[in-house]
């Protein structure tokens, strides 16, 4: 267990922005955690759920997780909804009215910007929801203040009845730091929900008389800010340039101006504007540093106060201290050395399937059969686009490969005539936004194959539970969703709901090459868990025996990391084409013993006659270079 | 200026599921344990699936930013040889790189579409920076668990802290007391063992 669940009271830990977070949730007394995993945001609730006496839950997806959140505000509790900055988007139906009819229990939506995007479809700026949804936002810069800040974004809910944003990046939720927890728990009884039809029932003639008072409110929280101490000025010798700055942005300002004065905004949303025009007084000029979106820049505009902005520094990704240097000396006409090129030419190393990944033989099948377009979505699955699968032709949105396999079906081009539309989406991702797709496309008769690759995990974010695995967050049994029953209620003929053991290759490419010349809507279900898992069985591993290898290379193209290429030659065929060939072979640290491959390998040359290694030395992905 | 006064930055770097993270942790609870003020981050990206790892640990009487910028590190812990090559030009020209010459090619590499370099360790002194080099999962190996690469490449670069060795050693050690008892022991020889070959 985590040591900081049995830290004292003024004891100093090493935190990550999320392990904070959660200990400041546990703090505040809240009584219910709702989230759905999604990169940095993940380890927020995967911490919170070791805390005793908050019910902590993953939910289906964001709206629901927030939802769930409202619910038990109502009843008076406070309550946390956590998130990727994408699952703002899927929940903000919920959020955005919310806003409106307001909260009870101290309601906090904790979002996580993948600010530099190292792990999302997207770079989006979570900043905007707190101007749409009229809601307040509080913006951590390190762990300490992550942990500080979440304990006042209770307060702040209760206080003004509103939900509250704490807006994380990256660089809040993953970097460790010092972290004085000061605190116990204290807790906040629940009242019980108070029945208040006019304020809980937004209807027209309900909703309208709540629009002035969110604006009153707004005005308040926006007093607020003026005077809150979480809006820091530092003072600095140098006043050519004064920074107003936010989140973690500020750590890299502070870091390469050290006497620049700087504006730092832990309450940002609505912006202390007179605060700011004081202090743009009392420097030279200001420079905004904000990651990533020129928003309060423009707001500064308008607002008449002249700034520098986006127009001096890089319009998104992170603002590091090798990025803001260059730009700020350029301002001042200073010299600056030439940044350090970090190319080094070393090759690429993309992330990839593991061995035995129960996605490989989908994948196999998928990039051997001609005439198809494969719409995808979000998940481990999503790597079938690169090498040397090549079989995965979309990826937009979770849950889009269903609707916009239809999509693409209704909306045939000439060149589509002869192709078929196959949609593969993960076992998680159908039940966050899958399943209306599959219902849409049924309804309207529709005509798409679905490839619904259960592996029995959220694997992408490390392997978290969901209705389909028979778990919960905590470890514990929970009702299991039978897919095949839930694709037949929502109208596939039982017919095409095909369940197949996608290690067994041929019945794998077989069923693909049926299904996909059906006229209607089918689905293919795999049964396998995931390889990094506890689900996963390991058997022995596989060998390539050299003698029977003909080089043909059609274990290669599994994509199995296990497998690599000894030796390559190059021969003439008899109709005088030079041809090369790839002799493979297996590592046996690696393989865990699917015989996925063997089912590729005509001369039966792979073998399985290697003792159960003791240990695995390396990960189960790559191999040693021979 | 004493070694208190100023920031040390190590760059740990590897493949994911190697335990760089693991590595920079330690060096971070060693730091703090000496009265530092500590952060660490990674640039991780997908790298559960064996993706390149970076993690960054500074330290000193007042961190602000978490990241290393290029040209910033004091020592670099390579994990693997290539990956040791990659992150080069975040190393000092005075800066120390540890590296282990453990090589692994990614699916690109042994398909052919890239090549591996011929001689990393080699590129990485003809860079003119102090390169010490070694087989750390041989090591590991003749200790009887190839587990141990992590403890002995933090007892190879533990000479080279602005602290006493001795100070990242008993945070490990006593990691694997509270936690893992049976591993206390051969972890701390790892250690001493990691610390000979890092002389080298
Ligand atoms: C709205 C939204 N929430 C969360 C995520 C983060 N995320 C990416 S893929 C994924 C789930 C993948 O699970 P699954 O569909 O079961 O596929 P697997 O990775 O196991 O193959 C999640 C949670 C996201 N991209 N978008």
């Amino acid at each position: 267990m985590n040591a900081v669940v049995h830290a004292q009271a003024e004891s100093r830990h090493l935190l990550s922005g999320n392990e904070a977070v959660a200990r400041a949730v546990w703090e505040a007394g809240v009584r219910v955690a709702a989230a759905y995993p999604g990169t940095p945001a993940t380890e927020i609730l995967e911490n919170i759920a070791q805390y005793p006496d908050i019910y902590s839950e993953w939910s289906v997806n964001e709206k629901v997780a927030v939802e769930v959140a409202i619910g038990a505000s109502l009843a008076g509790s406070r309550a946390l909804a956590a998130m990727k900055h994408v699952g703002m988007n899927v929940a903000s139906d919920a959020f955005m009215t919310q806003a409106l009819a307001g909260v009870v229990g101290g309601l906090v939506i904790v979002v996580a910007d993948d600010v530099g995007l190292s792990s999302s479809q997207n770079e989006q700026d979570s900043r905007y929801w707190g101007r749409f949804g009229h809601m307040p936002i509080l913006e951590p810069a390190d762990s300490q203040e992550a942990y500080a800040m979440v304990k006042r974004a209770f307060d702040l809910s209760e206080d003004y009845e509103v939900p509250v944003i704490v807006r994380m990046t990256t660089r809040v939720c993953h970097v460790k730091a010092m972290v004085m927890v000061s605190g116990e728990r204290i807790e906040h009884r629940a009242a019980g929900f108070q029945k208040n039809p006019q304020r809980w029932v937004m209807t027209p003639a309900n909703a309208k008389p709540r629009l002035p008072l969110m604006h009153e409110r707004e005005r308040n929280l926006r007093d607020l800010a003026e005077i809150s101490d979480l809006n820091e000025t530092f003072s600095g010798s140098d006043r050519r340039i004064g920074f107003v700055t936010s989140g973690p942005a500020f750590m890299h300002v502070r870091e390469t101006f050290p006497n620049a004065p700087i504006l730092k905004l832990g309450f940002s949303c609505p912006p202390p504007l007179e605060k700011i025009r004081a202090f743009a007084g009392q420097v030279d000029s200001i420079v905004v540093v904000e990651e990533t979106e020129p928003l309060l820049e423009t707001e500064l505009r308008a607002a008449g106060i002249s700034v520098y902005g986006k127009d001096i520094l890089p319009r998104f990704g992170e603002l590091a201290p090798n990025v803001l240097r260059p730009a700020i000396k350029q301002l001042l006409n200073e010299p600056c050395e030439a940044p350090i090129r970090v190319q080094s030419g070393v090759f690429p190393r993309p992330p990839t399937m593991c061995a035995s990944c129960p996605h490989l033989g989908p994948y196999f099948a998928l990039s051997h059969i001609r005439n198809l377009n494969i719409i995808g979505d979000i998940g481990c699955y999503t790597l079938g686009a690169g090498h040397p699968w090549n079989a995965l032709d979309t990826c937009t949105c979770m849950g889009a490969s269903l609707s916009m396999a239809h999509g693409m079906d209704k909306g045939r081009g000439e060149s589509d005539e002869k192709k078929h539309m196959v949609a593969v989406i993960g076992d998680s991702t159908f039940l966050h936004m899958g399943m209306q797709g599959l219902l849409n496309l049924i309804y309207n008769r529709g005509n798409v194959t679905v490839l619904l690759l259960d592996n029995r995990s959220v694997g992408m974010t490390g392997g978290q539970e969901n209705p389909g695995t028979g778990l919960d967050l905590h470890g514990l049994a929970a009702p299991r969703v039978d897919f095949a029953k839930l694709a037949e209620a929502l109208g596939i003929r039982p017919e095409r709901i095909r369940t197949v053991d996608p290690y067994e290759l041929p019945t794998m490419v077989k069923l693909v090459r049926e299904e996909i010349k059906m006229n209607e809507p089918s689905i293919i279900i795999t049964n396998r868990p995931c390889s990094l898992t506890d689900r996963f069985e390991r058997f022995k591993p596989y060998a390539v025996l050299d003698e029977k290898c003909t080089g043909c290379g059609n274990c290669i193209d599994l994509g199995c990391p296990a497998i690599f290429v000894a030796r390559r030659e190059t021969v003439m065929t008899k109709s005088g084409k030079s041809k090369e060939l790839s002799f493979a072979r297996i590592d046996s640290n690696a393989c865990t013993g699917c015989h996925l491959c063997v089912g590729t390998c005509a001369p039966e040359a792979i073998v399985q006659n290697l003792p159960m290694p003791p240990h695995s030395r390396q990960p189960i992905w790559i191999h040693t270079v021979p | 200026m004493t070694a208190a006064d100023r920031v040390t930055n190590i760059l740990v770097v590897g493949i994911g599921g190697q335990g760089v993270m693991t590595a920079a942790e330690m060096l971070a609870r060693a730091a703090l344990a000496q009265g530092y003020d500590v952060k660490k981050t990674e640039v991780a990206g997908m790298a559960q699936r064996g993706g390149v790892v970076s993690s960054h640990v500074r330290f000193g009487p007042k961190i602000y930013s978490p990241q290393i910028d290029p040209g910033e590190a004091d020592l670099l812990i390579g994990f693997e040889a290539a990956e040791a090559l990659r992150w080069l030009p975040y190393l000092r020209p005075t800066g120390v790189a540890m590296v282990n010459t453990l090589r692994l090619a990614p699916p690109v590499v042994s398909a052919g579409l890239y090549d591996y370099p011929l001689d990393p360790i080699g590129e990485l002194a003809a860079a003119g920076i102090a390169v010490h080099a070694f087989d750390a999962g041989a090591l590991a190996d003749e200790l009887g668990n190839s587990k141990l690469v992590n403890t002995i490449m933090l007892g190879a670069i533990s000479d080279y802290l602005p602290f006493p060795a001795t100070v990242l050693e008993e945070c490990i050690v006593a990691g694997f007391r509270a936690y893992k008892p049976k591993l206390a022991d051969i972890n701390a020889r790892a250690f001493a063992a990691g610390r000979a070959a890092g002389h080298v």
